[in-house]
């Protein structure tokens, strides 16, 4: 089992540790809804060293990654930040990313803690540019700093403070107490703030001053929980869930970074022949109806009683205050308003499709 | 964590009380702190016969669904309406407003396996 920088701190604090993509991370610490609550009304802070950080490098660094990823990462100037995804020969998705551009030859790409070495292996298997990957992954902690609190937090930082001009999707280096720290405006709640890359024997010192800055401004510790229910109002997407090496990229809903203008990629041949077919099934958002919770890996049914897919998530979530969840069904279901039926324990409770996404800030 | 003398436990942290035949079934507070915020209780039908040691609830955090097992087989007598509008009485008051289900149909002496106060505080460690 593999423990981040912050593993101690999380117990000092008294965080819920529990086993993810072979991680011991918090769960919770106060509780998932007081922690959903304060990202959402004023910041949350987050240990995402489990992520992964893979440095491409090279002149063929840019067409390594165009033909190995389904964005057009060549639309990216210095300094910028693309989502993203790895797919593979049948249109699915082996992982989503986020793909940061140094420079025309330099990048740096955060992938999933459960398949950082399964993505390094496959860019090591399909790189016939040539490029040069490194998986810096163990080099590397990682904080998210999320909520309407997050810039003025890092204000108060010598340092950190540097990256509050930062836009949306944009990152920098600043230092921080002579420690080089990648910060980035990105985030996976809805709410505004910044993904900090640290070197991994800096990161509790990172999290210790942010703590600090945040204690008059509501900033609370947040688990993997919060971290959940927070991105499914936002409706954004969890491999293993709405993502998967078997599930269409275009039914999960990522159509919009699929760029078919640019050249060959894995996966590109699937999904145009997909396209031209007429792709099936679409990823909806839904509200259930009946009293009860939806979760993931449900049947979900038509009005007639037809089997039309499956739920990829759902919770009753904070915010949102209700019970809610995505799935991935039959595009002739998926329209907002439609009906549908999703399976719990055996009873089937009502559910209605609704637009996404849940929350917007 | 609070644990009532006058009733019994299981290992699965149901507590159970018996009053002129009928069992009344919940969660300790131990239980209710482990689970976290319950944000919806699923209860059983009324009429419905349970096995001992059977799931016959469900608890629903945000992060997680949790059964609820019977302590003692029965018959379900009455359910707790009052949770469907606010679950939370399971966490602020697990022995009192909180409580789950009624059974009736009983063998009171499936009673006496069941865990006492003291032996469930040992169980949980305190």
């Amino acid at each position: 089992m593999k423990v981040t920088p912050l593993y101690e701190k999380h117990k000092a604090l008294g965080g819920k540790i529990v086993t993810f993509a072979g991680w011991e991370l918090p769960v919770q610490y106060a509780g998932v809804i007081p922690e959903h609550t304060a990202t959402r009304t004023a910041a949350g802070l987050f240990d995402v060293s489990h992520m992964g950080e893979i440095f491409v490098t090279g002149p063929e660094a840019e067409a390594a990654i165009m033909y190995l990823t389904s964005n057009n990462i060549s639309t990216l100037t210095d300094g910028k930040a693309q989502y993203g995804a790895i797919l593979n020969e049948k249109g699915g998705v082996v992982d989503d990313i986020i793909v940061y551009r140094y420079s025309k030859e330099r990048y740096l790409i955060c992938v999933n803690a459960s398949n950082a070495d399964n993505d390094f292996a496959w860019f090591t298997k399909h790189n016939k540019h040539n490029a040069k990957f490194e998986n810096k992954s163990a080099e590397y902690g990682q904080i998210a700093l999320q909520g309407p609190n997050a810039q003025k937090i890092i204000e108060q930082i010598p340092g950190l403070r540097d990256a509050a001009a930062l836009t949306y999707f944009h990152f920098k280096e600043v230092s921080v107490a002579g420690v080089t720290v990648i910060a980035a405006r990105t985030g996976y709640t809805g709410e505004d703030g910044f993904e900090f890359f640290i070197p991994a024997s800096q990161t509790v010192d990172i999290w210790n001053l942010l703590l600090e800055a945040g204690a008059s401004l509501g900033l609370q510790p947040c688990g993997l929980g919060a971290r959940d229910s927070l991105r499914l109002e936002a409706c954004y997407p969890l491999h293993g869930h709405e993502l998967g090496e078997e599930i269409s990229a275009l039914e999960s809903g990522l159509g919009w970074v699929i760029k078919f203008d640019k050249g060959d990629f894995i996966g590109k041949t699937a999904l145009e022949a997909e396209k031209s077919a007429g792709v099936k099934r679409s990823l909806v958002g839904f509200f259930v109806t009946d009293p009860g919770i939806v979760r993931e890996n449900e049947k979900v049914f038509s009005a007639d009683g037809k089997e039309i897919g499956k739920t990829t998530s759902g919770t009753k979530t904070p915010t949102i205050g209700k019970s809610l969840g995505l799935a991935i069904i039959d595009k002739s279901h998926s329209a907002v308003g439609s009906k549908i039926f999703c399976e719990v324990r055996g009873k089937k409770l009502q559910c209605e499709v609704v637009q996404k996404p849940f929350y917007k800030r | 964590m609070s644990i009532p003398a006058e009733l019994k436990y299981t290992k699965d942290h149901e507590w159970i009380k018996l009053e002129g035949g009928v069992a009344t079934v919940g969660v300790t507070e131990f239980a209710q702190s482990e689970l976290g915020e319950i944000v919806f209780a699923d209860l059983p039908a009324i009429g419905k016969q349970v096995t001992a040691g059977s799931p016959f609830c469900v608890l629903e955090s945000t992060k997680a669904a949790s059964d609820v097992y019977a302590p003692i087989a029965g018959t379900v007598k009455a359910v707790n309406a009052a949770l469907s509008d606010d679950p939370t009485k399971v966490n602020t008051s697990p022995y009192g407003d909180g409580w789950l289900a009624k059974l009736e149909g009983i063998d009171e002496s499936e009673l006496t396996a069941l865990m006492t106060a003291e032996q469930y505080a040992k169980h949980i460690g305190q």
